[in-house]
C-alpha cells in the first residue's frame, strides 16, 4: 500500500475548480517532485492535504496510511504523520518559539498515546535540530516567525520538520526567496530526514532546488492534473524548455 | 427662567438617598468630614447616577444597569471573616503582606501587620478618619474628580479602606495586598484608600476584588495614590467578583517629577464592571506604563475608562489595554490621553485592541488624543476583531486541536499587556488565571 494515495482529486476554492482530476501514489521513502507553472494547482494541493478551511475537495479521494483524510481535522493529520512546510510560514506574536515546538510535539504525542516529552529531553533535541540547521538559540526563544527573515522562516519550517518526524513532509515552495546558501542548509535539512519510513513532496516552480533535494519521481502538474511523470531529468528538461508545452489543453 | 428639568429619581437613587440619610451621623469622621459627606452627596443627589448621555458613561449606563441599591454594608459576623481567610488567591502562591478587608470593613486579625519595614505606616481609613488623622485632610480627596458621581458617592459613602504611607527613600521589598473579599451577604460598600509613596519610596500595591458567585453585592472602591518625586509604584488591580456582582473602582494617582509608575487592572469576574484610571503626570520626566488585561464571557460588561494627563513636560506614558470577548459579553475601553499646553516633550503612546471570540460580543474602544503643546510625540491605535483564522489553521496543521490553537492565540494576545507586570511570579499567576478561563470555556 503507498503511504499517499490521491486519486481523481476534484477540489477548489469559493466554487473554482482548481484540481480537476489529481491522481498521485507516493511510497514511503521517496522524494517526489511536482512541478508546474503558477496557478496549476501546485499550493491548492498543498492545502488541501493539509486541510485548509475553504479548500473544499468535491470528488475523488485521498488516503493517507490507508485512511481517508477527508475525515480528518487539520490536527489529526498532523499527528498521523502529515506535514506541510508553508511557502509563506506565519508570524506568530507573544508565542516563543520553544512554546510552540514544544505545545506542537506534545499534542501530536498525546494524540497518538505517547507519553509528554520531559524538558531536558525536548531541549535536548531542540538545540541538536536547530544546530545543524544553524538556527541560534536566541531564535527559538523569540516569538514564532517574528522579525525573521525570509531564510530564517524557512528554515524554521525545517526544523519543525525535524522536530515532528513526520511520515510525509509536503515542501510548497520551499525554496522560494532562499539565497544559494540559505537553499543549502533547508536542502541539507531535508535530506538528512531521509529515510525508508518517510516519503516528501516537494512542490517547486523551479528545478534549482531539485540539484539538492534529488527526487525519485518528477511530476508536471497542470491545469490541476498530473500530465507528466518521470525521472530526475524531466525536470532538467522543464528548466531548458518551460512549461509552455504543458499548459496547453490537455486532450482528454 | 430657571427651567431645571428635576429627573425622576430611580429605585436605586432613592435608596441611596435614603441609606445616606439614615448612615450619615454613624459614618466615621470630624465635622469637616461630614461636611465633605453632605456636598458630595448632594452633588449626587442632583446629577443622580450617572447614564448613557453623560459621554464618559456613554457605554455603561448605571441608571439602567444598577436597578436597586444594597443595603450599607454591615460588620462582618465571625463566619464572614472565617470564609475570608482564603481570599486573595487570585494573585497565586507569591509572598505579599496581606490587608484584609471583609464587606469594605478592614479586618486586623486576618492581616499580616508584623514587622513592618522601616519606613511604611499601615492603617484603616475608618481609624484615621475616627481619630482625625492630621494627615488625611491634606491628600483625602485630592486626587479623586470631584464632579464623577462615582466618586461622589464614594466620598459621601465611605466607611473604611488602606491608609498607606511610605517614607522618603524606604524600599518596600513584600508587595502589599490589598485583600477586598464580599460575605455571603449581598450588601453595598464603599471603600476609600489613601497611598502616599514619599520621594524615592518603592512600593509594589496589589488590589484584588472577589465575592461569592451569585450575589448581587455592590463595590464602590476607589484609591488615591500620591506617587513622589523619583518613587517607583507599581499597582496591580485585579477585579475577580462574583458573576453577579457591581464593580465600579476608580484610581486616581498624581506622578510627581522623575517618578516612575507602572500600572494594571486584570479584569475577569463581575456581571459590570466599571474601572475608572485618572492620572495626573505632574511632575517632569516620569515614565509610565497603564496597562490592562480584561477577559469576559457570558453577559458580562466590563469598561475601563483612562484619563492621562499630561501636565508637566518630558514625560513618557506607554498604554496597553486587551480585552477577550466570548458571548454575549460587552467590552468598553475608553482612554483619553491629554497634553497641557506646557507639556513639552510628552511621549505618550496608546493602544487597545478587542478580541472577540464569538458573533455576540461586543467590544467598543474609544481613543481621544487632546493635545495643546507643539513639540510632543503621540499616537494611539485601536483593533477589534476575531481569532485569526490563518495562525489558527497553521497551529493545526501543527497538531494542536482548535480548541488548544485558540487558546495559545488568546494567551499570546494577552500576553503582551500582562508582560508589563514587573513581577514574575504575579505574572505567571495571571497567566494560569487566563489559562484556566481558556479551559473552562471548552470544557
Amino acid at each position: 500500500m503507498a503511504l499517499l494515495e490521491i486519486k481523481n482529486l476534484h477540489a477548489g476554492i469559493e466554487g473554482k475548480e482548481i484540481l480537476r482530476g489529481l491522481d498521485l501514489e507516493v511510497n514511503a521513502g521517496e522524494v517526489h517532485a511536482i512541478m508546474g507553472p503558477n496557478g496549476s494547482g501546485k499550493s491548492t494541493l498543498a492545502y488541501v492535504l493539509a486541510g485548509k478551511a475553504g479548500y473544499e475537495p468535491t470528488a475523488g479521494e485521498v488516503l493517507f496510511n490507508g485512511r481517508n483524510i477527508f475525515d480528518m481535522e487539520p490536527d489529526e493529520r498532523a499527528a498521523a504523520g502529515m506535514f506541510l512546510a508553508f511557502q509563506y510560514p506565519l508570524e506568530i506574536p507573544g508565542v516563543a518559539t520553544m512554546t510552540f515546538l514544544r505545545t506542537a510535539l506534545n499534542a501530536q504525542r498525546k494524540k497518538r498515546g505517547e507519553a509528554e516529552l520531559s524538558t531536558p529531553e525536548f531541549i535536548k533535541r531542540v538545540r541538536e535540530a536547530a544546530g545543524k540547521l544553524g538556527i541560534e538559540q536566541e531564535m527559538l526563544r523569540r516569538a514564532v516567525n517574528v522579525g525573521f527573515s525570509g531564510g530564517e522562516k524557512k528554515r524554521n519550517e525545517i526544523l519543525q520538520m525535524a522536530m515532528l518526524q513526520p511520515r510525509l513532509a509536503v515542501l510548497d515552495e520551499t525554496d522560494s526567496g532562499l539565497d544559494i546558501d540559505a537553499l543549502r542548509i533547508v536542502a541539507d535539512g531535508v535530506n538528512r530526514l531521509r529515510s525508508p519510513q518517510r516519503a516528501f513532496v516537494v512542490i517547486t516552480h523551479y528545478q534549482r532546488l531539485l540539484n539538492y533535494i534529488v527526487p525519485d519521481v518528477v511530476h508536471v502538474l497542470s491545469r490541476g492534473r498530473i500530465v507528466k511523470t518521470g525521472s530526475k531529468e524531466l525536470a532538467l528538461e522543464l528548466e531548458a524548455r518551460g512549461y509552455a508545452e504543458y499548459q496547453e489543453e490537455v486532450p482528454a | 427662567m430657571n427651567a431645571e428639568v428635576a429627573h425622576i429619581k430611580t429605585a436605586a437613587e432613592s435608596a441611596l438617598a435614603k441609606a445616606f440619610a439614615e448612615a450619615r451621623t454613624n459614618l466615621p469622621g470630624d465635622d469637616a468630614i461630614a461636611a465633605r459627606r453632605a456636598a458630595a452627596f448632594e452633588l449626587f443627589a442632583k446629577e443622580g447616577l450617572p447614564h448613557r448621555r453623560i459621554e464618559e458613561w456613554k457605554y455603561t449606563d448605571l441608571r439602567a444597569l444598577m436597578r436597586e441599591a444594597k443595603p450599607l454594608a454591615t460588620p462582618p459576623d465571625t463566619a464572614a471573616k472565617a470564609q475570608a481567610k482564603s481570599a486573595g488567591a487570585l494573585v497565586g502562591d507569591i509572598d505579599t503582606r496581606r490587608l484584609v478587608f471583609v464587606d469594605g470593613a478592614f479586618v486586623a486579625e486576618l492581616s499580616d501587620l508584623g514587622n513592618l519595614e522601616a519606613g511604611l505606616t499601615v492603617g484603616s481609613l475608618a481609624d484615621a478618619l475616627a481619630d482625625g488623622d492630621p494627615g488625611l485632610l491634606s491628600h483625602l480627596g485630592k486626587l479623586a474628580p470631584a464632579g464623577d458621581t462615582a466618586v461622589a458617592l464614594n466620598t459621601a459613602l465611605m466607611g473604611d479602606g488602606a491608609v498607606i504611607r511610605i517614607a522618603a527613600g524606604a524600599t518596600i521589598e513584600r508587595p502589599l495586598h490589598l485583600v477586598f473579599v464580599a460575605s455571603q451577604k449581598p450588601a453595598a460598600t464603599f471603600v476609600r484608600s489613601l497611598v502616599v509613596a514619599a520621594p524615592g519610596a518603592r512600593v509594589m500595591l496589589i488590589e484584588s476584588h472577589e465575592g461569592p458567585a451569585g450575589s448581587d453585592y455592590q463595590v464602590n472602591s476607589a484609591l488615591e495614590l500620591f506617587i513622589g518625586e523619583r518613587a517607583h509604584v507599581d499597582h496591580v488591580k485585579i477585579v475577580g467578583e462574583g458573576s453577579d456582582a457591581l464593580h465600579v473602582s476608580t484610581l486616581a494617582a498624581a506622578v510627581a517629577a522623575r517618578a516612575r509608575f507602572n500600572a494594571f487592572t486584570f479584569t475577569i469576574g463581575g456581571a459590570v464592571v466599571r474601572n475608572q484610571i485618572f492620572l495626573n503626570f505632574d511632575g517632569e520626566d516620569t515614565v509610565a506604563g497603564i496597562r490592562g488585561a480584561t477577559l469576559i464571557k457570558d453577559r458580562q460588561h466590563a469598561d475601563t475608562t483612562l484619563v492621562a494627563n499630561h501636565i508637566a513636560r518630558g514625560c513618557q506614558s506607554r498604554e496597553v489595554f486587551k480585552s477577550v470577548v466570548d458571548g454575549e459579553a460587552h467590552g468598553v475601553f475608553q482612554g483619553r490621553i491629554v497634553v497641557r499646553h506646557g507639556a513639552q516633550r510628552t511621549d505618550a503612546k496608546m493602544m487597545t485592541r478587542a478580541l472577540l471570540l464569538s458573533e455576540r460580543a461586543e467590544a467598543d474602544n474609544k481613543p481621544e488624543l487632546e493635545i495643546f503643546a507643539d513639540d510632543v510625540q503621540c499616537g494611539h491605535g485601536a483593533t477589534a476583531g476575531a481569532i485569526d483564522e490563518e495562525l489558527k489553521f497553521y497551529l493545526m496543521a501543527r497538531g494542536l486541536p482548535a480548541a488548544e490553537a485558540e487558546a495559545l492565540l488568546v494567551q499570546a494576545f494577552l500576553g503582551e499587556a500582562i508582560e508589563g507586570i514587573e513581577h514574575a511570579g504575579l505574572r505567571e499567576a495571571l497567566m494560569d488565571s487566563v489559562a484556566a478561563w481558556l479551559k473552562a470555556r471548552t470544557s
